[in-house]
C-alpha cells in the first residue's frame, strides 16, 4: 500500500506537471516520470512484462521521439503554456472534472455492486499480495503473455503488425521533405 | 533478515567499488593498449609504469571549475550526466560474477538481484541511459551539443533494436529472462556456450554494442573534427568527468553483459569464476580498445545504412532461422 | 494493499488530467502528449482489471500490449504531422492551421 501511495501520488504529480509546465521539454521529462513509476505500478501488480514493455516501448522509444521532434522543431517556451483564453480553460476544466467524477461515480457503484461476488476471489490466498508469490506470477507473466498473444490473439496480434506497417510508411511519407530524393529516415 | 539485508548493501557496495576501479583502470588500460598500437609509450610518470594516473586524472577534474553556459536549462544540465552515469551503473545489478558461495553456513549468491525478467530490465535500463545524452545535448543550448545529442540519439535508438534482436537469438535457445539461470546453462563444456550456437547473434549485440555505447567506429556524436566534442562539449570539471565515467562504466557493462550472454559468464575451469569473470570482462574490454585503436570512423549516413539495412535483416533472419531449427 | 478500486480511481484522475491537457493546449506536441497521458490512463485498468478480475487469463494485459503498440504508431504518425506542419506554418499551434476555415 505504501509504494502504491508513493508511485501514484508521483504519477499524479507528474501529470499535473505535464499538463501545466510552460517549456515543452520538461513537460516531456515529467512524462517520462509519470510513465516510469505507471511501470512501477504494473510491477507491482505482478505484470512484470508489462512493465518492462511500458518502459522500453513508451519511456525508451516514445518519448524519445517526442524529444527528437522537441529538439528538432526548436521548440523552446513560446506559447507551450494552457491556452490564455479564459473560455476554453473553464470548459476544459468543467470537461474534465466531470469526466472524472462520472469516472469515479461509476466505479464506486461499480464496486459496490461487484464487491460482494468477488470479495471472496479477491482476498483468496493467492491473489492476496503479488509479493508473496512473486515467482509464480511472473512467471506466469512473461510465459502466458506469450501464450495469449500468439494464440488467441494470433489474429490481432497480425493485424497490429500492418497497423505498424502503415504507420511506418504513413510517417515516412508525411514527414519526407516534398524531394523525393532527400530521404531522412524518420523511423519510430 | 538483518543478515540478508547486510549482505545486499554489502553486495552492492562491493560491486560499484569494484566498477569504479575498473572504469578508472580502464581509462589507464585504454591509453596504454593505444599507445603501444600507436608506437608510444603512453603514461608512465605518475608511480610504477604511470599506474598512478587515473587518480591524477581523477583530482585534476575534481578541482577543476564546475561551469554552466548561461542560457542553459540549469537543472537539467545538472541531472543529465547523472542520468546516464547512474543508468550504465544500474544495469550492473542483474549480472552475475560469481555462483553460489558458502561462507561460514551462508549460501550467497553473488549477483545484487537475481531478477526473472533480468534481461528485460538490461533493455529497460538501457533504453532509459539514451536521456542523459539527449538532455545534456538539448540543455546546453550549443549548436554543437545539440546536433551531437540529435545524432547520438538516432544512432542509439537505431541500435538499440539490433542489440534486442541479438539477445532474443540467445532467449530462443535458453528459454529464460534470467541471467543467472543462461550462465547456469552454459556451464559444462566450452561448446555450451551460446557463442558457438549463435556466432551470428554475438555479432550483431557485439556491433550494436560499440554505437549503443558511441565508441569507435561509431563515435559518430562526439567526432572532435566535426562536433567539438558532441553532447559534451559545454561540460568541465565534475560534471565531465561523470559523463566519462558513464561511458567507462558502459563498456564495462556491456562487456559484462556479452560475456554472460555468449561467453559462459563465469564458468571457467581451475580458477574460481569471479577470477574468469573478470578475464573475460577484460578481453572483451582490450577488444573495444583495440577496435578503436585499428578502425577509421563511419560516416554518419553510412552508420544508418548499416543500421537499418545490414545489422536489422540480418537479425530478423538469424531469429527465423534459429526458430526454425528449434522447431525441427 | 491496493484494491482494483485504487488503481481505477488514479486511472480517472490520469485520464481527466490528460483530457484537461487536450482541450487546453494549444500546441501540437502538447495535444499529443496529453494523448499519451490518457493511453497510459486506459493501460492501468486494463492491467488492473487483468489482475484483479480474470488473474488467469490475462486478456488485459494483452490488451495492454495492443495499446503500448497502438501508442507508438499513433505517436510516430502524429510527430510526422507536426514535423510537416511546422514545415508549413513556420510554428505548431493548432488554432493557426485554419486554411480550411473561411
Amino acid at each position: 500500500m505504501i509504494i502504491f501511495s508513493i508511485l501514484a501520488a508521483v504519477a499524479v504529480f507528474s501529470a499535473v506537471m505535464v499538463i501545466t509546465r510552460k517549456s515543452p521539454i520538461s513537460s516531456a521529462i515529467y512524462l517520462i516520470v509519470l510513465m516510469c513509476s505507471l511501470a512501477g505500478l504494473f510491477a507491482l501488480q505482478g505484470a512484470f512484462f508489462i512493465a518492462a514493455l511500458q518502459v522500453i516501448v513508451y519511456a525508451g522509444a516514445i518519448m524519445v521521439l517526442f524529444i527528437f521532434v522537441i529538439m528538432l522543431i526548436n521548440l523552446r517556451d513560446n506559447d507551450f503554456g494552457i491556452d490564455k483564453r479564459k473560455i476554453q480553460k473553464y470548459l476544459g476544466f468543467i470537461f474534465a472534472a466531470v469526466i472524472l467524477l462520472q469516472a469515479v461515480f461509476i466505479t464506486g457503484w461499480a464496486m459496490k455492486e461487484f464487491s460482494n461476488e468477488t470479495e471472496s476471489a479477491m482476498s483468496s490466498e493467492f491473489y492476496q499480495s503479488p509479493v508473496d508469490s512473486l515467482d509464480q506470477e511472473d512467471y506466469l507473466s512473461a510465459e502466458s503473455v506469450a501464450e495469449n498473444l500468439f494464440m488467441r490473439f494470433a489474429y490481432p496480434f497480425e493485424v497490429t503488425s500492418i497497423l505498424l506497417l502503415a504507420a511506418i510508411i504513413g510517417a515516412f511519407v508525411i514527414a519526407r521533405k516534398s524531394d523525393p530524393i532527400d530521404d531522412e529516415g524518420e523511423e519510430t | 533478515m538483518i543478515v540478508e539485508s547486510i549482505l545486499i548493501i554489502l553486495k552492492v557496495v562491493v560491486i560499484f567499488a569494484a566498477l569504479m576501479t575498473g572504469v578508472a583502470y580502464s581509462t589507464y588500460f585504454e591509453r596504454k593498449v593505444v599507445a603501444f598500437i600507436q608506437h608510444r609509450i603512453g603514461p608512465n610518470m605518475t608511480g610504477p609504469f604511470g599506474l598512478l594516473q587515473p587518480i591524477a586524472d581523477a583530482i585534476k577534474l575534481l578541482f577543476k571549475e564546475t561551469f554552466i553556459p548561461n542560457m542553459s536549462d540549469r537543472f537539467l544540465f545538472t541531472i543529465a550526466p547523472m542520468i546516464s552515469f547512474v543508468a550504465a551503473c544500474m544495469t550492473l545489478a542483474v549480472i552475475p560474477v560469481g555462483d553460489w558461495l558458502n561462507i561460514g553456513g551462508q549460501r550467497i549468491q553473488l549477483i545484487i538481484s537475481d531478477l526473472n525478467v533480468g534481461i528485460l530490465y538490461i533493455l529497460a535500463v538501457t533504453s532509459l541511459g539514451i536521456y542523459g545524452i539527449i538532455l545534456a545535448g538539448w540543455s546546453s543550448n550549443s549548436k554543437y551539443s545539440l546536433l551531437g545529442g540529435l545524432r547520438s540519439s538516432a544512432q542509439m535508438i537505431s541500435y538499440e533494436v539490433s542489440i534486442g534482436l541479438g539477445i532474443v537469438g540467445v532467449l530462443m535457445l535458453s528459454q529464460t529472462f534470467s541471467i543467472s539461470e543462461i550462465v547456469r546453462q552454459q556451464s559444462g563444456s566450452i561448446f555450451n556456450w551460446y557463442f558457438f550456437k549463435q556466432p551470428v547473434a554475438f555479432f550483431i549485440y557485439f556491433i550494436s554494442a560499440l554505437a549503443e555505447t558511441n565508441r569507435n567506429p561509431f563515435d559518430l556524436p562526439e567526432a572532435e573534427s566535426e562536433l567539438v566534442a558532441g553532447y559534451h562539449t559545454e561540460y568541465a570539471g565534475m560534471r565531465f568527468s561523470i559523463f566519462f565515467m558513464g561511458e567507462y562504466a558502459n563498456m564495462i557493462t556491456v562487456s559484462a553483459i556479452a560475456s554472460s550472454l555468449f561467453f559462459g559468464g563465469w564458468n571457467g575451469p581451475f580458477l574460481p569464476p569471479v577470477i574468469w569473470f573478470v578475464i573475460k570482462v577484460i578481453m572483451f574490454m582490450f577488444i573495444f580498445i583495440w577496435i578503436r585503436g585499428t578502425l577509421p570512423r563511419f560516416r554518419y549516413d553510412q552508420l544508418m545504412r548499416f543500421g537499418w539495412l545490414i545489422l536489422f535483416p540480418l537479425g530478423i533472419l538469424n531469429i527465423l532461422i534459429t526458430a526454425l531449427i528449434l522447431v525441427l | 494493499m491496493p484494491g482494483l478500486t485504487h488503481y481505477l480511481i488514479l486511472a480517472a484522475a490520469l485520464f481527466a488530467l490528460g483530457m484537461f491537457g487536450l482541450l487546453t493546449r494549444r500546441n501540437a506536441v502538447g495535444v499529443l502528449m496529453s494523448i499519451e497521458l490518457m493511453f497510459n490512463a486506459v493501460n492501468i485498468n486494463f492491467v488492473a482489471f487483468s489482475r484483479f478480475l480474470t488473474p488467469e487469463a490475462l486478456t488485459g494485459q494483452i490488451f495492454a500490449v495492443f495499446i503500448i503498440t497502438i501508442a507508438a504508431a499513433e505517436a510516430a504518425v502524429g510527430l510526422a504531422i507536426v514535423m510537416l506542419i511546422y514545415r508549413n506554418f513556420r510554428g505548431i499551434e493548432v488554432d493557426k492551421i485554419n486554411f480550411m476555415k473561411w
